[in-house]
């Protein structure tokens, strides 16, 4: 089975959002929440860097380590996925996450947040495979159809690739060979304790 | 969900990745040469997270959407407070917890109810009136409701998860939930009066010293002197009202999340929050024995707020010498001894 992971090539992210667009559009993620969002690192200044950051689904992942009520669980895909009938929504998986990626609907008046809602590698969640209901609760499921993320297929510089944390871990290493200079994998040390050493 | 898609996936990969693919990986360690350029600025990823965690930092940028928290690209100390909650805490928690009842049965097997000196004596003094004891129930109740549903976050998944299967006990866990943040209301508003009713008796003073000299009379047997409350009692109203009134300010934090403080004030908001009240928790656990079968007599003063003679003489000597007198200047002066005409 395929370690499936993330990688932002920050030197050639634009910040153009296709990305943040098409997860919205893909999922029907409601209003509110962003399952990806792009960060400007040094913004002005030498050393500026957009990178395109969401769920990482973490080796050991923390936020399914925190959950009161266990309610994540890993795919074969190692996809970190989580059954929102199950959530409390207490806030403690954002709190434990490296990079903000859980969600909620609501701002929280007496701690009422809601159901948490993340990125699901377009991997739907437990319900039946491209069932209404999964649609509903957690967007598309486009790894059960044999697609990667559309994130990561829209994106309009091919800087955020998905797939197989080896195959793309190598196709980065082969651009910085090509070009010469890269910031590294964001998040990979963090998420995977793992860096692209080139 | 199954993904029988590794082909695709590489296929696709490649299309992305274009005819560099063919060079092969193994060697490219050692061509390594990054170009700098100066005008970019050379930063990396690794470093910048390596240093953060090192820091206890987060690496912040700017962002276009209103949400601001979202501008936190990476923060490393999660994980440290990941590591306070699943370990620190199950640990503090487990031995305050365990500890103290362990220390109780202890107590009990070797020092049994401790009786009243000379048994009972059938009259009886006014020790707390209704308000009071109306708010000391409206505290204790609403504790220990907030206790378990506070424990049930930290230790449910791996005590009665297992026992009841994931529906019931998420069920159970939301409802926990739902009391915990309402009902600190009543339990904070429960603390401020407290506070207010009971401060002017609890200033420590010189006696407080002697009584603890003398180990309360816990053991052993002659009771030091102590006033309307002693110095075990005194204590138990500071960690009361310090412990109560910090747990339920670090507990609005968490029930307006973010409204207040940023993600580190949030983190140790919850490390302040569960510490205090798993120490508090085992106080209470000490607080509840012997206030029930701990101590003859004591039970009273918070049932029918009527405690016997000879148990307020023996722990509050002062403050019945206190009643006495003050109850006789009540009389009416003009009132006459049985017999006197
Ligand atoms: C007085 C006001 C209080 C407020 C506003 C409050 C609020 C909260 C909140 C919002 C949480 C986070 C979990 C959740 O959202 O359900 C929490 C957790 C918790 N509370 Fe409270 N609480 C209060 C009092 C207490 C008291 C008196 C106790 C114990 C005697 C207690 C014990 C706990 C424990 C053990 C946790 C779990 C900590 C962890 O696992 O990290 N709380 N509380
Ligand atoms: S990025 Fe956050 S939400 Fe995603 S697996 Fe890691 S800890 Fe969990
Ligand atoms: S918000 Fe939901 S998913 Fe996150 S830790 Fe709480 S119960 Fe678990």
């Amino acid at each position: 089975m395929a370690r499936m992971k993330f990688l932002c090539d920050a030197d050639r992210c634009i910040e153009c959002n296709a990305c943040v667009t098409a997860c919205k559009n893909e999922n029907e993620v409601p209003w509110g929440i962003n399952r990806r969002r792009v960060v400007t690192i040094n913004d002005g200044r030498p050393g500026e860097r957009s990178i395109s950051m969401a769920c990482m689904h973490c080796t050991d992942a923390p936020c399914a380590a925190v959950c009161p009520t266990s309610c994540f669980y890993t795919t074969a895909d190692a996809i970190v996925l989580h059954d929102k009938d199950l959530c409390i929504g207490c806030g403690y998986c954002f709190y434990a996450c490296p990079f903000g990626a859980p969600q909620y609907p609501r701002v929280g008046n007496f701690g009422g947040r809601g159901k948490m809602d993340k990125c699901t590698y377009c991997a739907g969640g437990p319900q039946a495979d491209n069932s209404q209901a999964e649609y509903i609760q957690y967007g598309a499921n486009r790894i059960a159809e044999g697609k990667l993320p559309l994130c990561a297929e829209m994106c309009s510089t091919k800087a955020l690739l998905a797939g197989d944390g080896d195959i793309i871990a190598s196709i980065y290493r082969e651009r910085v060979q090509k070009r010469g200079y890269g910031s590294g994998a964001w998040g990979w040390r963090t998420a995977y304790r793992q860096d692209v050493s080139v | 969900m199954r993904a029988p898609l590794r082909f695709v996936l590489a296929a696709m990969l490649m299309l992305a990745a274009g005819p560099v693919l063919v060079v092969p990986v193994l060697v490219l360690p050692v061509l390594a040469q990054p170009v700098t350029d100066a005008a970019r600025g050379n930063i990396s990823a690794s470093e910048m997270e390596l240093q953060a965690t090192l820091r206890g930092d987060i690496i912040r940028g700017r962002i276009t959407i209103p949400d601001s928290r979202a501008a936190n690209l990476i923060q490393p100390e999660g994980r440290e407070w990941r590591e306070f909650h699943n370990v620190t805490l199950g640990w503090i928690g487990g031995i305050a917890v365990l500890g103290m009842l362990a220390l109780l049965v202890i107590f009990y097997l070797a020092r049994g109810k401790i009786r009243m000196e000379g048994g009972p004596s059938g009259r009886t003094i006014q020790r707390f009136n209704w308000f009071e004891r109306a708010n000391h129930w409206m505290t204790a109740s609403t504790f220990i409701i907030l206790a378990l549903s506070g424990l049930n976050i930290t230790f449910g998944r791996y005590l009665l998860l297992p026992l009841f299967g994931p529906e019931i006990f998420a069920e159970a866990t939301q409802l926990g939930k739902i009391a915990h943040n309402y009902l600190s209301f009543p339990f904070a508003l429960g603390i401020v009066v407290m506070f207010l009713l009971w401060i002017r008796d609890n200033i420590p003073n010189a006696l407080d010293v002697a009584w603890l000299r003398a180990g309360g009379g816990i053991i052993g047997h002659g009771h030091p002197p102590a006033d309307r409350f002693n110095a075990g009692q005194k204590m138990i109203f500071w960690i009361t009202v310090l412990g109560g009134g910090l747990v339920a300010a670090s507990g609005y934090l968490l029930i307006f999340p973010f409204f207040f403080t940023g993600m580190q004030g949030m983190q140790l908001a919850l490390i302040v929050h569960g510490i205090l009240a798993v120490l508090m928790i085992a106080a209470m656990l000490g607080h509840i024995y012997i206030g029930t079968i701990g101590m003859e007599g004591a039970f009273d003063a918070m049932g029918t707020g009527q405690v016997d003679y000879n148990w307020a003489r023996a722990h509050h000597s002062l403050w019945v010498e206190k009643e006495v007198v003050r109850a006789r200047s009540t009389i009416d002066g003009t009132a006459k001894p049985a017999g006197a005409d």
